[in-house]
């Protein structure tokens, strides 16, 4: 394997421990990093070589759990999936997401986030109990149905939309780009009944219209969810709702065995079976 | 639902802003050229067009109509600012009870302005 040049790196990491700081400060590290290392890649080189003390949070370090959320040079991003290099030339200022509690170092306190998201009830919500209660069957839904709501089912929840939005910067009340990108991916799932549930919260003075259409969460989401549109998917549906002029949309049936599905055309029939009734 | 119900009146009285205003500009600063609801010699502006324009009974509700979504817009919008400014909920709570009260007290002058304006018009045109 070939040999790669290193760089030194300043990291300005803020650090903060509630139970003895009285406010964050900065401490700076000078770090070898190599073309390739993440920013994930360079805190756990502090840890292991420099400061044993450091606290941040992380899982799977490829971009799926949403743990790694932190403010590199000024821009929400998590660190696992952001190269060093890309972002920083001799310095790197790292920091805990904004609009949260601080717990310790570059972990933010989550939990007024994920509080808003189940105050929205982030679930298929379907008018009938008894057919909630049975598992039995499957839901029809259309490309055209999925591709609706698809895009906003790919957030993970980091908070990244979270720390960059300037109108939860001054308004903690507010809901925030995260919990209104999932309610608006419920509300638009074919199968889901429980918008006039959730309008009471998004349409509430703390909700959708709070929003000024900043955009930053749209920049700032790693998956490329864009939480700014939904918001404005919301807004739109919550004034037809308002005026009444929203088409009634009753949630697609539930499909109990093989047979009851409309078959697209020109799809070949499936084999017969091998085996068993 | 407030948040829903606020915005939608605020878009729809930016709607009306925009015909009733549009329809103002017509006959202000194209009165000279088209004489619409401006019947007699002179400017749109006139003291004989004006008088001609408030004893209409169209235009004084027109003129009503202007200021109260007028009022009712830039107040929403004037609110809608001061609410970023990191206010404790007890002082946005104040600030939309005393906006609400300066716009019901400007409605009120403005409207017994429009209905003043029409009865002096309508007076002087008996003579």
């Amino acid at each position: 394997m070939p040999e790669t040049s290193t760089r030194q790196i300043n990291f300005h990491v803020t650090r903060y421990n509630p139970e003895t700081d009285r406010a964050p400060y900065g401490k700076t590290y000078a770090i070898p990093v190599r073309e390739g290392m993440t920013v994930l890649d360079g805190l756990h080189y502090i840890k292991d070589n420099l400061d044993s003390t450091l606290a941040w949070r992380y899982s799977c370090r490829m971009g799926i759990c949403g743990s790694c959320g932190m403010l590199l040079n000024g821009r929400p991003g998590l660190a696992c999936n952001t190269q060093i290099l890309h972002i920083a030339d001799a310095n790197l200022a790292v920091g805990p997401l904004p609009n949260f509690e601080i717990i310790r170092d570059l972990v933010p306190d989550l939990f007024t986030m994920f509080d808003k998201h189940r105050s929205l009830q982030p679930y298929i919500l379907r008018n009938d109990e008894a057919e909630i209660n049975d598992v039995a069957g499957e839901f029809y839904q259309s490309p055209e149905q999925l591709e609706s709501y698809l895009q906003f089912t790919y957030c993970i929840k980091c908070g990244c939309c979270m720390g960059a939005c300037p109108t939860l910067a001054t308004d903690a009340r507010y809901l925030g780009p995260m919990p209104l990108t999932a309610a608006q991916r419920y509300n638009s799932d074919s199968r889901d009944e429980g918008r006039p549930a959730r309008n009471g919260l998004t349409g509430a003075s703390t909700g959708a219209f709070r929003c000024h259409y900043a955009g930053e969460c749209s920049r700032a989401c790693p998956k490329g969810v864009d939480p700014a549109r939904a918001i404005q998917f919301l807004k739109r549906r919550l004034v037809l709702d308002y005026l009444h002029l929203a088409s009634r949309r009753t949630g697609c049936k539930k499909l109990h065995g093989p047979g009851q599905g409309k078959p697209l055309p020109d799809i070949a029939p499936a084999p017969k079976r091998t085996v068993g009734p | 639902m407030n948040g829903t119900k606020y915005w939608t009146w605020h878009m729809a009285a930016g709607v009306v802003i925009v015909f009733v205003l549009g329809l103002h500009m017509l006959i202000m600063h194209m009165g000279g050229v088209s004489h619409l609801y401006a019947p007699n010699s002179g400017d749109a502006d006139s003291l004989q067009n004006s008088l001609f324009r408030d004893g209409q009974l169209f235009f004084t509700v027109t003129y009503i109509l202007l200021l109260g979504v007028a009022l009712y817009h830039g107040l929403y919008g004037l609110r809608t600012m001061l609410f970023e400014l990191t206010l404790p909920p007890a002082a946005e709570k104040a600030i939309t009870v005393v906006l609400v009260l300066v716009g019901l007290g400007l409605f009120c002058l403005g409207s017994w302005a429009a209905v003043t304006a029409h009865s002096i018009a309508l007076a002087g045109a008996r003579g």
